[in-house]
Parts: structure tokens; C-alpha cells; sequence
């Protein structure tokens, strides 16, 4: 039996009724504080897809080209993103290339497609069995994609490196700040209670 | 029936289950019955399993590591020059002393700050609940968002660390090579994660009510 009027804060399991919010509000814990639900716009579904398919789009130049370019004294040399995880396994860190290829690439690789696929089978319509695995799989994933520190990092090797060598940031650094943007925006936007409860409305 | 005093409304003393995925309440099933949720067919806990015994077992492992973290070179420069040794302090004492004061700041605060921060920040919150405490609830929950939060950008110097081996690495003048301590700050973040995401803030609430 479910109440589905009924919502537990997730930071002090206090029980609220649920009520309509006005275009952008938030309901907040009177406990804790915590956000328990926000007002999502009517098109949010689609507004979701559309940010979500440009980052795919983005993700791939990010990782086609390369990120940072180095010249010492007319010999240069360029790195992409999975050049330099193969760089970090071939130099026997196998552990920390491990880390660095889940948190920047096959994280937000998952998360962007998991988030295509399930908005795609609610618009569609077309359900299939995998879409409720698919909402878990993204939830769970989250926390472990780090592209924005990964932007930043670069910036830091970026400024490590002007001491000592000709650095030319290339197109991949671009398409990485962009598709940091891209991603937050996604999450921003992307309404998971509702998804869930879409879900099971088609059931 | 009269309103409940406030501290009973929550979902642990109705005798509902709130799904930890999809958030969906739902009344728990009798004693020795598997519960799932009715929505998304997640496994309901009123409170995150062994929490506490889970976020110690992380913390501590963390704490061990975070030693090697920052005696072991996380990196190496050789060059014709001989081989340089590159510890995290050592990294953030090169930025400063070349002039870049805001960067230096920065990796400091992301590799320095943050990690040693959220290790104690932990450890109060572990200990406060443990010790059931009903001290200042919200401002731990507080602590704990925050620390929820800002975990992640320890990795700083893990992908500092990726792109200066990727770009210095098969160069006549210079090589840099990743030394054991970047694999040991790797896993002091990723522990903490799991410790963080181990923690259940619900427990901080628990006392409430309970003295008065």
C-alpha cells in the first residue's frame, strides 16, 4: 500500500503532505532544510532530452580531439583524454587510470545515454523492461561523474606547464567546459520524482 | 486523533518506509518480510544498513591512506637534470613559489582543505550519533550537505597529475611518471565518498523526542 501523498525528507525522515508548488519554488524540510521536491516546468521532459542529446554530441568532440598541446623547443606533442588515461596504464598506475576513465568518461558517458534512453521511452511512450534498471543505474552513477574537476585540473596542468613549455589549449578543452555547463544544466533540469512517477502512471 | 508531537511524524515512527531510489513512502511489511518498494522494486531500509559500522570502517581506511597520500611522491620529473620528486605539498609549494598564488590557493584548498576537513567532519557526525547526542541536529545535517558536496574536488590533483604524465612523457628534455602516492590519494577520496554516502543523516534525527 502506498501514500503517495506523503513525502519523507530524506535528511531527517520527517513526513510532509505534498503540495503544488508556484512556478519556481521549492519545498523545503521545516525540520532540517533539506530540498524535498522542486516545481519542474511542464516541457521539462523535453527540455532534458534536448540538453542531454547536445552534451552526447559535445562528449564525443571532447574526447575525438585533443585537450592540451605542448611544444619545448620545436618538438610538440598533444594529448586527448583517453591518450593520456592510456598513458597513466602504460606507466603502471593502473589503479589511478582506472579512476580517472570511470569519473570522466565512462561515467558521464553512462549518465548521458541512461538520461537519452529513459527520456526517449517516456516521450515515446515505449517503455521496456530495462527503463526502471536504467532510472537506478543513473541515480547511483551521479555522484561519481567529475567532469568539472576534471576542467579544472586541466586548467591547473594548463598553468603548471606555461613555466616551462608552449601550451596551446586545444579543442577538447573547450568542448570539456562546455559540456561541464551542458551536464549541470541537465541535472538542473532533469526531474527524477517525476520521471519515477511517470513511469509508473504507464504501468 | 490529535496531531502527533512533531518529532514522532517521521516516516521511521508511522511505520512507513521511504524508498532510498525513488522516494516513493510506503508502509512496511510485516516482520520477516522482504520489503520493496511497490515503484521501483528497490530493498527499503528504514535507515541505511550497519551505517555507522560502514562509515568508521571507510573513514579509518581513509585516515591510513591519507598518510602515504602525503609522504609518497604523487608524481616524478626526470630530466637531465636528475629526478624530482613531487609530493602534493610539494606541487602546491612550486605554484606559490612561481607566482601563481590563486591556483596555489585552490589546489591547496582541493587537496589539503577539503580531504582533512571532511575526515573530521565525519568523525564528529560518526561519533555525535554515536554517542546520542541531540546537539545542534540541524547544523549537522548542515555539515554533512556540505560535505556531501564538496568531496569530489579532492580529484583535482589526480587529473593534474593524468595530464602532466600524458603530455610529459615521451620527451627528450623531460618525463614525468606517476609515483604511488596519486594512487593512494585516489583511493583516500574515493573512501571518502563512500564513507559520506555510507552515513545516514536520518540517524542525527533519531534522538529527537527521545529526552523530551
Amino acid at each position: 500500500m502506498s501514500a503517495p501523498s506523503l513525502i519523507a525528507c530524506r535528511e531527517c525522515d520527517l513526513l510532509h503532505r505534498q503540495a503544488p508548488l508556484p512556478p519556481g519554488g521549492e519545498a523545503r524540510c521545516t525540520r532540517c532544510g533539506a530540498r524535498l521536491y522542486r516545481w519542474t516546468r511542464p516541457d521539462a521532459n523535453d527540455r532534458t532530452l534536448a540538453l542531454a542529446l547536445t552534451a552526447c554530441i559535445l562528449f564525443i568532440v571532447a574526447n575525438a580531439f585533443p585537450i592540451l598541446g605542448l611544444e619545448v623547443q620545436g618538438v610538440s606533442d598533444s594529448t586527448t583524454l583517453l591518450h593520456a588515461v592510456q598513458s597513466l596504464w602504460n606507466d603502471g598506475a593502473y589503479a589511478v587510470a582506472a579512476l580517472v576513465f570511470f569519473t570522466t568518461v565512462f561515467v558521464p558517458a553512462a549518465e548521458l545515454l541512461g538520461m537519452v534512453w529513459v527520456l526517449l521511452a517516456l516521450r515515446l511512450d515505449a517503455r521496456g523492461q530495462a527503463t526502471v534498471p536504467m532510472l537506478h543505474f543513473i541515480e547511483s552513477v551521479k555522484p561519481w561523474g567529475m567532469v568539472e574537476v576534471f576542467v579544472l585540473g586541466v586548467l591547473v596542468s594548463l598553468v603548471k606547464l606555461t613555466h616551462v613549455a608552449t601550451v596551446e589549449p586545444g579543442v577538447a578543452l573547450f568542448s570539456f567546459a562546455a559540456l561541464m555547463a551542458l551536464i549541470a544544466a541537465t541535472a538542473a533540469e532533469f526531474d527524477a520524482d517525476a520521471a519515477w512517477a511517470q513511469l509508473e502512471a504507464g504501468r | 486523533m490529535r496531531p502527533a508531537p512533531s518529532a514522532s511524524r517521521t516516516a521511521a515512527r508511522q511505520g512507513l518506509l521511504a524508498c532510498e531510489v525513488c522516494a516513493l513512502v510506503s508502509r512496511a511489511p510485516p516482520p520477516g518480510c522482504d520489503a520493496r518498494c511497490p515503484r521501483c522494486a528497490a530493498a527499503l531500509h528504514s535507515r541505511k544498513p550497519a551505517s555507522l559500522a560502514r562509515t568508521w570502517a571507510f573513514l579509518i581506511a581513509a585516515m591510513l591512506l591519507y598518510v602515504p597520500a602525503n609522504i609518497l611522491p604523487i608524481m616524478d620529473t626526470s630530466s637531465l637534470f636528475g629526478t624530482e620528486r613531487n609530493t602534493i605539498l610539494s606541487g602546491i609549494a612550486f605554484l606559490w613559489t612561481s607566482g601563481s598564488w590563486v591556483l596555489a590557493a585552490l589546489v591547496f584548498f582541493a587537496s589539503i582543505v577539503v580531504p582533512l576537513a571532511k575526515m573530521l567532519a565525519l568523525t564528529l557526525l560518526a561519533t555525535s550519533v554515536q554517542m546520542r547526542t541531540a546537539w545542534q541536529p540541524r547544523t549537522r545535517t548542515r555539515l554533512y550537505r556540505v560535505i556531501e558536496f564538496s568531496g569530489r574536488w579532492s580529484m583535482l590533483d589526480i587529473y593534474v597529475v593524468t595530464m602532466l604524465v600524458a603530455l610529459v612523457q615521451i620527451n627528450t628534455l623531460a618525463s614525468i611518471h606517476a609515483g604511488p602516492g596519486a594512487a593512494a590519494f585516489g583511493a583516500v577520496v574515493v573512501l571518502t565518498m563512500f564513507a559520506a554516502a555510507s552515513f545516514d543523516p536520518r540517524l542525527i534525527w533519531d534522538t529527537q523526542g527521545e529526552q523530551a
